[in-house]
Protein backbone atom coordinates (compact mmCIF):
# COMPACT_ATOMS: atom_id res chain seq x y z
CA UNK A 1 0.00 0.00 0.00
CA UNK A 2 0.95 3.43 -0.74
CA UNK A 3 2.49 5.20 2.21
CA UNK A 4 0.51 8.11 3.86
CA UNK A 5 3.18 10.19 4.25
CA UNK A 6 6.95 9.28 2.77
CA UNK A 7 10.25 11.52 2.98
CA UNK A 8 13.22 10.83 1.90
CA UNK A 9 16.94 12.52 3.29
CA UNK A 10 14.90 15.44 3.81
CA UNK A 11 17.13 18.60 4.36
CA UNK A 12 15.74 22.47 4.56
CA UNK A 13 18.64 25.16 5.74
CA UNK A 14 17.50 28.60 6.19
CA UNK A 15 20.71 30.73 6.03
CA UNK A 16 23.17 29.01 8.18
CA UNK A 17 20.33 27.15 10.35
CA UNK A 18 20.16 23.48 9.01
CA UNK A 19 17.05 23.01 10.45
CA UNK A 20 15.95 19.13 9.13
CA UNK A 21 19.09 17.17 8.43
CA UNK A 22 18.10 14.52 6.65
CA UNK A 23 15.19 13.00 7.63
CA UNK A 24 13.38 9.94 6.57
CA UNK A 25 9.93 9.09 7.58
CA UNK A 26 7.38 7.01 6.24
CA UNK A 27 3.68 6.93 7.68
CA UNK A 28 1.43 4.13 6.84
CA UNK A 29 -2.41 5.17 5.72
CA UNK A 30 -4.63 4.43 8.55
CA UNK A 31 -2.04 5.52 11.18
CA UNK A 32 -2.48 7.61 13.88
CA UNK A 33 1.19 9.04 14.57
CA UNK A 34 2.39 11.68 16.96
CA UNK A 35 5.61 14.23 16.04
CA UNK A 36 6.81 14.82 19.24
CA UNK A 37 10.16 16.92 20.12
CA UNK A 38 10.92 20.31 22.03
CA UNK A 39 10.56 23.85 20.09
CA UNK A 40 13.27 24.75 16.94
CA UNK A 41 13.26 20.47 16.66
CA UNK A 42 11.85 21.19 13.16
CA UNK A 43 8.46 19.80 13.72
CA UNK A 44 6.42 22.54 12.05
CA UNK A 45 9.17 22.92 9.25
CA UNK A 46 8.39 19.31 8.48
CA UNK A 47 4.38 19.88 8.30
CA UNK A 48 5.03 23.27 6.25
CA UNK A 49 7.30 21.36 3.95
CA UNK A 50 4.40 18.96 3.46
CA UNK A 51 1.94 21.26 3.03
CA UNK A 52 3.83 23.23 0.41
CA UNK A 53 4.58 26.00 2.20
CA UNK A 54 8.18 25.83 2.53
CA UNK A 55 10.11 23.91 0.36
CA UNK A 56 13.25 21.53 0.71
CA UNK A 57 16.46 22.41 0.59
CA UNK A 58 17.31 18.80 -1.30
CA UNK A 59 15.13 15.33 -0.78
CA UNK A 60 11.67 14.17 -1.37
CA UNK A 61 8.40 14.47 0.04
CA UNK A 62 5.00 12.71 -1.00
CA UNK A 63 1.46 12.54 0.40
CA UNK A 64 -0.14 9.42 -0.85
CA UNK A 65 2.56 8.70 -3.24
CA UNK A 66 2.53 12.18 -4.80
CA UNK A 67 5.47 14.34 -4.90
CA UNK A 68 4.78 18.10 -3.13
CA UNK A 69 6.56 19.75 -5.73
CA UNK A 70 6.13 17.71 -8.78
CA UNK A 71 2.64 16.56 -8.21
CA UNK A 72 1.60 19.48 -6.19
CA UNK A 73 -2.13 19.72 -7.29
CA UNK A 74 -2.95 15.88 -5.83
CA UNK A 75 -0.13 16.16 -2.80
CA UNK A 76 -3.00 19.15 -1.85
CA UNK A 77 -5.99 17.31 -2.46
CA UNK A 78 -4.86 14.62 -0.42
CA UNK A 79 -3.84 16.73 2.46
CA UNK A 80 -5.58 18.64 4.98
CA UNK A 81 -3.61 21.01 6.96
CA UNK A 82 -4.95 22.18 10.57
CA UNK A 83 -2.40 24.80 11.53
CA UNK A 84 -1.11 26.32 14.70
CA UNK A 85 -1.92 29.82 14.70
CA UNK A 86 -5.62 31.20 15.00
CA UNK A 87 -5.82 32.65 11.71
CA UNK A 88 -8.75 33.49 9.83
CA UNK A 89 -10.21 35.73 7.32
CA UNK A 90 -12.32 38.69 8.99
CA UNK A 91 -14.73 39.52 5.90
CA UNK A 92 -16.49 36.86 6.37
CA UNK A 93 -18.78 34.00 8.04
CA UNK A 94 -17.64 30.05 9.10
CA UNK A 95 -19.80 28.96 6.47
CA UNK A 96 -18.75 31.61 3.83
CA UNK A 97 -15.12 30.68 4.51
CA UNK A 98 -15.67 27.01 4.67
CA UNK A 99 -17.84 27.23 1.22
CA UNK A 100 -14.39 29.32 -0.25
CA UNK A 101 -11.63 26.99 1.14
CA UNK A 102 -14.09 23.83 -0.40
CA UNK A 103 -14.29 25.92 -3.40
CA UNK A 104 -10.69 26.25 -3.87
CA UNK A 105 -10.44 22.83 -3.97
CA UNK A 106 -12.34 22.64 -6.90
CA UNK A 107 -15.65 21.74 -5.14
CA UNK A 108 -18.75 22.98 -5.84
CA UNK A 109 -22.56 23.46 -4.49
CA UNK A 110 -22.67 19.53 -4.09
CA UNK A 111 -20.08 19.87 -1.45
CA UNK A 112 -22.62 22.02 1.16
CA UNK A 113 -24.10 18.92 2.17
CA UNK A 114 -20.43 17.56 3.80
CA UNK A 115 -19.57 21.58 4.97
CA UNK A 116 -22.82 21.84 6.91
CA UNK A 117 -22.13 18.06 8.22
CA UNK A 118 -18.02 19.21 9.27
CA UNK A 119 -20.40 22.21 11.34
CA UNK A 120 -22.36 20.45 13.02
CA UNK A 121 -20.02 17.41 13.65
CA UNK A 122 -17.58 20.05 15.14
CA UNK A 123 -20.36 21.85 17.24
CA UNK A 124 -20.47 24.95 15.21
CA UNK A 125 -23.94 25.02 13.50
CA UNK A 126 -25.13 28.06 15.86
CA UNK A 127 -22.21 30.17 14.55
CA UNK A 128 -22.48 29.28 10.87
CA UNK A 129 -23.37 32.47 10.19
CA UNK A 130 -21.39 34.42 12.64
CA UNK A 131 -18.08 36.76 11.58
CA UNK A 132 -14.76 34.59 11.91
CA UNK A 133 -13.60 37.93 14.31
CA UNK A 134 -16.64 37.20 16.68
CA UNK A 135 -15.92 33.58 17.46
CA UNK A 136 -14.20 32.73 20.66
CA UNK A 137 -10.25 30.97 20.82
CA UNK A 138 -11.98 27.57 21.06
CA UNK A 139 -14.51 28.14 17.97
CA UNK A 140 -11.50 29.53 16.35
CA UNK A 141 -9.72 26.55 17.19
CA UNK A 142 -12.22 24.07 15.33
CA UNK A 143 -12.79 26.46 12.29
CA UNK A 144 -9.50 25.92 11.51
CA UNK A 145 -10.19 21.97 11.57
CA UNK A 146 -13.37 22.19 10.02
CA UNK A 147 -11.52 24.18 6.99
CA UNK A 148 -8.81 21.15 6.87
CA UNK A 149 -12.15 18.73 6.25
CA UNK A 150 -13.72 20.41 3.61
CA UNK A 151 -11.92 19.02 0.74
CA UNK A 152 -12.63 15.45 2.88
CA UNK A 153 -8.52 14.63 2.46
CA UNK A 154 -7.59 10.95 3.24
CA UNK A 155 -4.23 12.89 5.47
CA UNK A 156 -4.82 15.23 8.00
CA UNK A 157 -2.07 16.75 9.91
CA UNK A 158 -2.53 19.03 13.12
CA UNK A 159 0.17 21.01 14.41
CA UNK A 160 -0.94 21.43 18.22
CA UNK A 161 -4.67 21.37 18.00
CA UNK A 162 -5.08 21.68 21.46
CA UNK A 163 -2.90 24.46 22.63
CA UNK A 164 -4.85 26.98 24.51
CA UNK A 165 -7.85 25.02 24.35
CA UNK A 166 -9.73 23.83 27.53
CA UNK A 167 -10.06 20.75 28.99
CA UNK A 168 -14.01 19.86 27.86
CA UNK A 169 -13.52 20.87 24.34
CA UNK A 170 -10.13 19.11 23.81
CA UNK A 171 -12.15 15.94 24.82
CA UNK A 172 -14.20 16.98 22.09
CA UNK A 173 -11.92 17.37 19.59
CA UNK A 174 -9.69 14.32 20.27
CA UNK A 175 -13.12 11.95 20.48
CA UNK A 176 -14.04 13.92 16.85
CA UNK A 177 -10.18 13.61 15.54
CA UNK A 178 -10.68 9.33 16.64
CA UNK A 179 -13.86 9.22 14.83
CA UNK A 180 -11.91 10.27 11.47
CA UNK A 181 -9.13 8.21 12.17
CA UNK A 182 -11.84 5.04 12.28
CA UNK A 183 -13.22 6.07 9.40
CA UNK A 184 -9.70 5.49 7.95
CA UNK A 185 -7.91 8.76 7.96
CA UNK A 186 -4.27 9.41 8.81
CA UNK A 187 -3.77 11.66 11.52
CA UNK A 188 -0.32 12.96 11.84
CA UNK A 189 -0.01 15.69 14.66
CA UNK A 190 2.16 17.33 16.84
CA UNK A 191 1.33 18.01 20.26
CA UNK A 192 3.58 19.33 23.67
CA UNK A 193 0.72 17.72 25.99
CA UNK A 194 2.37 14.10 25.86
CA UNK A 195 -0.24 12.15 27.92
CA UNK A 196 -2.24 12.94 24.79
CA UNK A 197 0.24 11.31 22.27
CA UNK A 198 0.80 8.27 24.47
CA UNK A 199 -3.21 7.97 25.08
CA UNK A 200 -4.30 8.36 21.11
CA UNK A 201 -0.76 7.88 18.94
CA UNK A 202 -0.07 4.18 17.85
CA UNK A 203 3.27 5.32 16.76
CA UNK A 204 5.51 8.18 18.15
CA UNK A 205 8.77 10.36 15.80
CA UNK A 206 10.64 12.10 18.25
CA UNK A 207 12.52 14.82 17.09
CA UNK A 208 15.70 16.51 18.15
CA UNK A 209 17.28 19.38 16.07
CA UNK A 210 16.33 18.76 12.58
CA UNK A 211 16.77 14.76 13.19
CA UNK A 212 14.26 12.04 14.14
CA UNK A 213 16.24 10.19 17.53
CA UNK A 214 13.65 8.07 17.85
CA UNK A 215 10.99 6.12 15.71
CA UNK A 216 9.00 3.63 17.21
CA UNK A 217 5.60 2.06 18.60
CA UNK A 218 3.87 3.61 22.15
CA UNK A 219 4.50 0.48 23.66
CA UNK A 220 7.79 0.09 22.44
CA UNK A 221 9.05 3.63 23.34
CA UNK A 222 7.58 2.80 26.36
CA UNK A 223 9.43 -0.17 27.42
CA UNK A 224 12.48 1.21 26.41
CA UNK A 225 12.31 2.88 29.87
CA UNK A 226 13.19 -0.16 32.66
CA UNK A 227 11.35 -0.75 35.64
CA UNK A 228 8.89 2.18 37.22
CA UNK A 229 9.07 5.54 38.68
CA UNK A 230 9.41 6.67 42.38
CA UNK A 231 7.71 9.98 43.13
CA UNK A 232 9.17 11.61 46.34
CA UNK A 233 8.60 14.55 48.71
CA UNK A 234 11.10 14.85 51.34
CA UNK A 235 12.32 16.46 54.35
CA UNK A 236 15.60 17.45 53.09
CA UNK A 237 17.48 16.79 49.79
CA UNK A 238 18.19 13.37 49.07
CA UNK A 239 21.98 12.03 49.95
CA UNK A 240 24.41 11.74 47.58
CA UNK A 241 24.22 7.57 46.99
CA UNK A 242 20.76 8.10 45.68
CA UNK A 243 21.99 11.25 42.85
CA UNK A 244 22.36 8.69 40.49
CA UNK A 245 18.66 7.74 39.97
CA UNK A 246 17.23 11.23 39.86
CA UNK A 247 15.24 11.37 36.80
CA UNK A 248 14.02 14.92 37.89
CA UNK A 249 13.80 17.50 40.80
CA UNK A 250 11.74 20.02 42.01
CA UNK A 251 13.11 21.49 45.31
CA UNK A 252 12.24 18.67 47.79
CA UNK A 253 9.92 16.34 45.24
CA UNK A 254 11.89 14.09 43.66
CA UNK A 255 11.37 11.42 40.64
CA UNK A 256 13.87 8.68 41.01
CA UNK A 257 13.77 5.60 38.28
CA UNK A 258 13.82 2.42 39.92
CA UNK A 259 15.45 -0.22 37.50
CA UNK A 260 13.50 -3.10 39.53
CA UNK A 261 10.92 -2.96 42.61
CA UNK A 262 12.94 -4.24 44.83
CA UNK A 263 15.18 -1.11 44.75
CA UNK A 264 12.91 0.69 46.74
CA UNK A 265 13.90 -1.01 49.83
CA UNK A 266 17.56 0.07 49.34
CA UNK A 267 16.39 4.27 48.84
CA UNK A 268 14.52 3.93 51.69
CA UNK A 269 17.25 3.03 53.67
CA UNK A 270 19.55 5.36 52.49
CA UNK A 271 17.28 7.94 53.34
CA UNK A 272 17.09 6.67 56.72
CA UNK A 273 20.36 6.28 56.97
CA UNK A 274 20.61 10.02 55.48
CA UNK A 275 18.17 11.07 58.41
CA UNK A 276 15.62 12.02 55.60
CA UNK A 277 11.96 11.38 56.31
CA UNK A 278 9.18 10.40 53.42
CA UNK A 279 6.72 12.87 53.65
CA UNK A 280 4.59 11.58 50.42
CA UNK A 281 5.45 8.90 47.67
CA UNK A 282 3.96 7.31 44.72
CA UNK A 283 5.13 4.24 42.58
CA UNK A 284 4.35 5.61 38.92
CA UNK A 285 4.52 3.34 35.38
CA UNK A 286 6.98 5.51 33.21
CA UNK A 287 5.18 7.52 30.69
CA UNK A 288 5.70 9.36 27.23
CA UNK A 289 7.48 12.03 29.14
CA UNK A 290 9.99 9.86 30.81
CA UNK A 291 10.96 8.78 27.15
CA UNK A 292 11.39 11.86 25.58
CA UNK A 293 13.43 13.28 28.68
CA UNK A 294 15.57 10.00 28.54
CA UNK A 295 16.41 10.49 24.51
CA UNK A 296 16.35 14.22 24.59
CA UNK A 297 18.64 14.18 27.39
CA UNK A 298 20.78 11.05 25.96
CA UNK A 299 21.16 12.28 22.45
CA UNK B 1 -21.15 27.56 -10.01
CA UNK B 2 -20.97 24.37 -10.76
CA UNK B 3 -21.69 25.12 -14.68
CA UNK B 4 -18.06 25.92 -14.36
CA UNK B 5 -15.61 23.25 -14.79
CA UNK B 6 -14.11 21.89 -12.07
CA UNK B 7 -10.47 22.97 -12.87
CA UNK B 8 -11.56 26.46 -13.15
CA UNK B 9 -13.63 26.67 -9.83
CA UNK B 10 -10.59 26.95 -7.60
CA UNK B 11 -9.91 29.83 -9.71
CA UNK B 12 -13.29 31.09 -9.66
CA UNK B 13 -13.74 30.67 -6.20
CA UNK B 14 -10.81 33.11 -5.75
CA UNK B 15 -11.72 35.84 -7.54
CA UNK B 16 -15.21 35.50 -6.74
CA UNK B 17 -13.75 35.91 -2.75
CA UNK B 18 -11.62 38.81 -3.81
CA UNK B 19 -14.78 40.82 -5.41
CA UNK B 20 -17.06 40.14 -2.26
CA UNK B 21 -13.75 41.69 -0.28
CA UNK B 22 -14.24 44.85 -1.46
CA UNK B 23 -18.02 44.77 -1.89
CA UNK B 24 -18.95 43.99 1.78
CA UNK B 25 -16.77 47.38 2.35
CA UNK B 26 -18.26 48.95 -0.75
CA UNK B 27 -18.72 51.94 1.32
CA UNK B 28 -14.66 52.66 2.24
CA UNK B 29 -14.15 51.02 -1.62
CA UNK B 30 -15.63 52.57 -4.24
CA UNK B 31 -18.14 55.25 -2.37
CA UNK B 32 -15.48 57.20 -0.86
CA UNK B 33 -12.89 56.94 -3.98
CA UNK B 34 -16.29 58.71 -5.42
CA UNK B 35 -16.48 61.12 -2.94
CA UNK B 36 -12.49 62.02 -3.36
CA UNK B 37 -12.86 62.33 -7.17
CA UNK B 38 -16.15 64.61 -6.61
CA UNK B 39 -13.94 66.95 -4.36
CA UNK B 40 -11.16 67.60 -6.76
CA UNK B 41 -13.21 68.30 -9.19
CA UNK B 42 -15.32 70.66 -7.02
CA UNK B 43 -11.95 72.19 -5.73
CA UNK B 44 -10.09 72.69 -9.19
CA UNK B 45 -12.80 73.49 -11.79
CA UNK B 46 -13.69 76.34 -8.69
CA UNK B 47 -10.42 77.46 -8.85
CA UNK B 48 -9.17 77.09 -12.39
CA UNK B 49 -12.66 76.79 -14.03
CA UNK B 50 -12.47 80.41 -15.29
CA UNK B 51 -8.83 80.97 -16.53
CA UNK B 52 -7.59 77.54 -17.62
CA UNK B 53 -8.41 76.16 -20.66
CA UNK B 54 -6.43 73.15 -22.08
CA UNK B 55 -7.84 71.99 -25.21
CA UNK B 56 -9.87 74.73 -27.51
CA UNK B 57 -13.68 74.65 -27.13
CA UNK B 58 -13.07 72.17 -24.07
CA UNK B 59 -14.41 73.56 -19.89
CA UNK B 60 -11.17 72.80 -17.71
CA UNK B 61 -14.37 71.17 -15.65
CA UNK B 62 -14.81 68.62 -18.81
CA UNK B 63 -10.96 68.32 -19.11
CA UNK B 64 -10.86 67.37 -15.79
CA UNK B 65 -13.12 64.61 -15.36
CA UNK B 66 -11.52 61.77 -17.65
CA UNK B 67 -8.64 62.32 -15.62
CA UNK B 68 -9.76 62.29 -12.30
CA UNK B 69 -11.39 58.78 -13.12
CA UNK B 70 -8.88 57.32 -15.13
CA UNK B 71 -6.48 58.27 -11.58
CA UNK B 72 -9.04 56.57 -9.55
CA UNK B 73 -9.12 53.66 -11.34
CA UNK B 74 -5.65 53.48 -11.23
CA UNK B 75 -5.22 53.89 -7.43
CA UNK B 76 -8.16 51.70 -6.28
CA UNK B 77 -6.98 48.85 -9.21
CA UNK B 78 -3.96 49.13 -6.91
CA UNK B 79 -5.64 49.24 -3.63
CA UNK B 80 -7.48 46.33 -3.96
CA UNK B 81 -4.73 43.68 -4.66
CA UNK B 82 -2.36 45.14 -2.70
CA UNK B 83 -4.23 45.36 0.48
CA UNK B 84 -5.93 42.26 0.00
CA UNK B 85 -1.95 40.45 0.39
CA UNK B 86 -0.77 42.35 3.17
CA UNK B 87 -4.22 42.11 4.81
CA UNK B 88 -3.75 38.77 4.64
CA UNK B 89 -0.30 38.45 5.07
CA UNK B 90 -0.20 40.01 8.43
CA UNK B 91 -3.24 38.13 9.55
CA UNK B 92 -1.81 35.30 8.75
CA UNK B 93 -4.71 33.80 6.69
CA UNK B 94 -3.11 34.10 3.30
CA UNK B 95 -1.83 30.17 4.36
CA UNK B 96 -5.64 29.17 3.44
CA UNK B 97 -5.05 29.73 0.08
CA UNK B 98 -1.43 28.71 -0.26
CA UNK B 99 -2.29 25.27 0.77
CA UNK B 100 -4.48 24.76 -1.64
CA UNK B 101 -4.03 23.29 -5.29
CA UNK B 102 -4.58 26.39 -6.64
CA UNK B 103 -1.24 27.25 -9.12
CA UNK B 104 0.40 30.66 -9.23
CA UNK B 105 -1.02 31.51 -12.53
CA UNK B 106 -4.53 30.84 -11.55
CA UNK B 107 -3.57 32.97 -8.01
CA UNK B 108 -2.92 36.04 -10.36
CA UNK B 109 -5.65 35.71 -12.58
CA UNK B 110 -7.68 35.81 -9.63
CA UNK B 111 -6.06 38.60 -7.64
CA UNK B 112 -6.03 40.42 -11.64
CA UNK B 113 -9.32 40.16 -12.50
CA UNK B 114 -10.64 41.51 -9.67
CA UNK B 115 -8.42 44.52 -9.15
CA UNK B 116 -9.65 45.19 -12.61
CA UNK B 117 -13.20 44.92 -11.84
CA UNK B 118 -12.82 47.43 -8.41
CA UNK B 119 -11.17 49.88 -10.99
CA UNK B 120 -13.33 49.96 -13.42
CA UNK B 121 -16.87 49.79 -10.54
CA UNK B 122 -15.13 52.78 -8.85
CA UNK B 123 -14.25 54.81 -12.74
CA UNK B 124 -17.80 53.90 -13.89
CA UNK B 125 -19.62 55.11 -10.46
CA UNK B 126 -17.65 58.44 -10.75
CA UNK B 127 -18.38 58.69 -14.63
CA UNK B 128 -22.13 58.45 -13.93
CA UNK B 129 -22.24 60.55 -10.84
CA UNK B 130 -20.16 63.38 -13.21
CA UNK B 131 -23.01 62.91 -15.71
CA UNK B 132 -25.36 64.94 -13.64
CA UNK B 133 -23.22 68.03 -13.47
CA UNK B 134 -21.60 67.58 -16.99
CA UNK B 135 -21.97 66.79 -20.82
CA UNK B 136 -19.33 64.91 -21.38
CA UNK B 137 -18.48 63.78 -24.70
CA UNK B 138 -17.53 59.84 -25.55
CA UNK B 139 -15.70 60.03 -29.06
CA UNK B 140 -14.64 56.35 -28.48
CA UNK B 141 -15.65 54.29 -25.89
CA UNK B 142 -13.66 50.97 -26.96
CA UNK B 143 -10.09 53.53 -26.43
CA UNK B 144 -11.80 54.47 -23.36
CA UNK B 145 -12.62 50.81 -22.43
CA UNK B 146 -8.73 49.50 -23.45
CA UNK B 147 -7.43 52.00 -21.33
CA UNK B 148 -9.56 51.44 -18.23
CA UNK B 149 -8.83 47.77 -18.73
CA UNK B 150 -5.33 47.50 -19.35
CA UNK B 151 -4.51 50.36 -17.14
CA UNK B 152 -6.38 48.73 -14.10
CA UNK B 153 -4.64 45.59 -14.79
CA UNK B 154 -1.13 46.86 -14.45
CA UNK B 155 -2.26 48.28 -11.14
CA UNK B 156 -3.49 45.16 -9.99
CA UNK B 157 -0.68 43.35 -11.31
CA UNK B 158 1.43 46.27 -9.39
CA UNK B 159 -0.41 45.84 -6.40
CA UNK B 160 0.47 42.11 -6.27
CA UNK B 161 4.21 43.27 -6.62
CA UNK B 162 3.37 45.75 -3.61
CA UNK B 163 1.38 42.89 -1.49
CA UNK B 164 4.38 40.60 -1.47
CA UNK B 165 7.09 42.99 -0.91
CA UNK B 166 6.16 44.48 2.05
CA UNK B 167 5.60 43.19 5.21
CA UNK B 168 4.08 45.82 7.21
CA UNK B 169 1.74 48.22 6.95
CA UNK B 170 3.83 50.61 7.03
CA UNK B 171 5.73 49.34 4.45
CA UNK B 172 2.37 49.44 2.43
CA UNK B 173 1.79 52.83 3.10
CA UNK B 174 4.98 53.82 1.65
CA UNK B 175 4.69 52.48 -1.56
CA UNK B 176 1.20 53.74 -2.29
CA UNK B 177 2.71 57.77 -0.68
CA UNK B 178 6.26 58.01 -2.23
CA UNK B 179 5.58 55.52 -5.76
CA UNK B 180 1.48 55.54 -6.54
CA UNK B 181 0.74 59.12 -5.46
CA UNK B 182 3.68 60.78 -7.24
CA UNK B 183 3.19 58.76 -10.61
CA UNK B 184 -0.76 59.71 -10.43
CA UNK B 185 -0.48 63.47 -9.37
CA UNK B 186 2.24 63.96 -12.24
CA UNK B 187 0.96 62.75 -15.06
CA UNK B 188 -1.49 65.14 -16.42
CA UNK B 189 -4.49 64.34 -14.84
CA UNK B 190 -5.17 68.08 -13.75
CA UNK B 191 -2.86 69.75 -16.60
CA UNK B 192 -1.83 68.83 -20.06
CA UNK B 193 1.94 68.35 -20.26
CA UNK B 194 2.50 70.89 -22.78
CA UNK B 195 1.86 73.55 -20.09
CA UNK B 196 5.02 72.14 -18.70
CA UNK B 197 8.73 73.28 -18.31
CA UNK B 198 10.81 71.46 -21.49
CA UNK B 199 12.59 69.47 -18.52
CA UNK B 200 9.42 67.97 -17.14
CA UNK B 201 7.63 67.65 -20.30
CA UNK B 202 10.82 64.98 -20.78
CA UNK B 203 10.58 63.21 -17.34
CA UNK B 204 6.62 63.32 -17.48
CA UNK B 205 7.28 60.63 -21.05
CA UNK B 206 8.75 58.24 -18.58
CA UNK B 207 5.71 57.89 -16.20
CA UNK B 208 3.55 55.03 -17.96
CA UNK B 209 0.43 56.96 -15.83
CA UNK B 210 0.66 60.16 -18.04
CA UNK B 211 0.29 57.81 -21.19
CA UNK B 212 -2.67 55.87 -19.61
CA UNK B 213 -4.46 59.46 -18.60
CA UNK B 214 -3.95 61.10 -21.97
CA UNK B 215 -4.74 57.75 -24.19
CA UNK B 216 -7.51 57.63 -21.43
CA UNK B 217 -8.75 61.20 -22.03
CA UNK B 218 -8.97 60.99 -25.83
CA UNK B 219 -11.86 58.34 -25.84
CA UNK B 220 -13.48 61.37 -24.53
CA UNK B 221 -12.44 64.18 -26.17
CA UNK B 222 -10.89 62.75 -29.27
CA UNK B 223 -7.57 65.20 -28.53
CA UNK B 224 -4.69 64.27 -26.51
CA UNK B 225 -1.44 65.53 -25.79
CA UNK B 226 0.54 62.17 -27.90
CA UNK B 227 -1.06 59.69 -30.10
CA UNK B 228 -3.39 57.59 -28.49
CA UNK B 229 -1.99 54.64 -30.05
CA UNK B 230 1.57 54.74 -29.22
CA UNK B 231 -0.11 55.27 -25.36
CA UNK B 232 -2.07 52.22 -25.58
CA UNK B 233 1.24 50.22 -27.14
CA UNK B 234 2.95 51.35 -23.76
CA UNK B 235 0.01 50.65 -21.15
CA UNK B 236 0.04 47.58 -22.73
CA UNK B 237 3.75 47.05 -22.81
CA UNK B 238 4.10 47.74 -19.54
CA UNK B 239 0.69 45.98 -18.22
CA UNK B 240 2.40 42.71 -20.20
CA UNK B 241 5.96 43.30 -18.12
CA UNK B 242 4.32 43.68 -14.45
CA UNK B 243 2.41 41.15 -15.10
CA UNK B 244 5.78 38.98 -15.93
CA UNK B 245 7.39 40.16 -13.25
CA UNK B 246 4.20 39.22 -10.53
CA UNK B 247 3.97 35.79 -12.44
CA UNK B 248 8.42 35.61 -11.71
CA UNK B 249 7.69 36.35 -8.01
CA UNK B 250 4.49 34.20 -7.39
CA UNK B 251 6.04 31.33 -9.17
CA UNK B 252 9.56 31.59 -6.85
CA UNK B 253 7.00 31.96 -3.93
CA UNK B 254 8.31 35.31 -3.10
CA UNK B 255 7.96 35.78 0.53
CA UNK B 256 4.94 33.42 0.68
CA UNK B 257 7.18 29.79 0.12
CA UNK B 258 10.11 29.94 1.89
Amino acid sequence: MTPAIQLTQVHKHFGALHALKGVDLNIEQGEFFALLGPNGAGKSTLINLLAGLLRPTSGTLSVMGFDVLKDYRQARHALGVVPQELVFDPFFNLREMLRFQAGYFGRGNENDTWVDEVIECLGLTDKAHTNMRRLSGGMKRRALIAQALVHKPPVIVLDEPTAGVDVELRHTLWEFIKRLNREGHTIILTTHYLEEAEELCSRVALMKQGEVIALDSTKNLLASIPGKNLKLKLSAAVPQSLMAMVRHQDALDYMLNLNEITQIEFVLAELRNANVSVLDMQLIEPDLEDVFVDLIGRS
Amino acid sequence: MNLISQRMRGPWTLFKKELLRFWRVGFQTVAAPVMTALLYLLIFSHVLGSRVEVYPGVPYTVFLIPGLIMMSVLQNAFANSSSSLIQSKVMGNIIFVLLTPLSYIEFFSAFLAASIIRGLCVGFSIYLVSMCFIDLPLNHPWIILAFAVFGSGMLGAFGIIAGLWAEKFDQMAAFQNFVIMPLSFLSGVFYSIHSLPPLWQTVSHFNPFFYMIDGFRYGFFGMSDISPWFSLSVVIASFITLSLVTIGMLRAGYKLRG
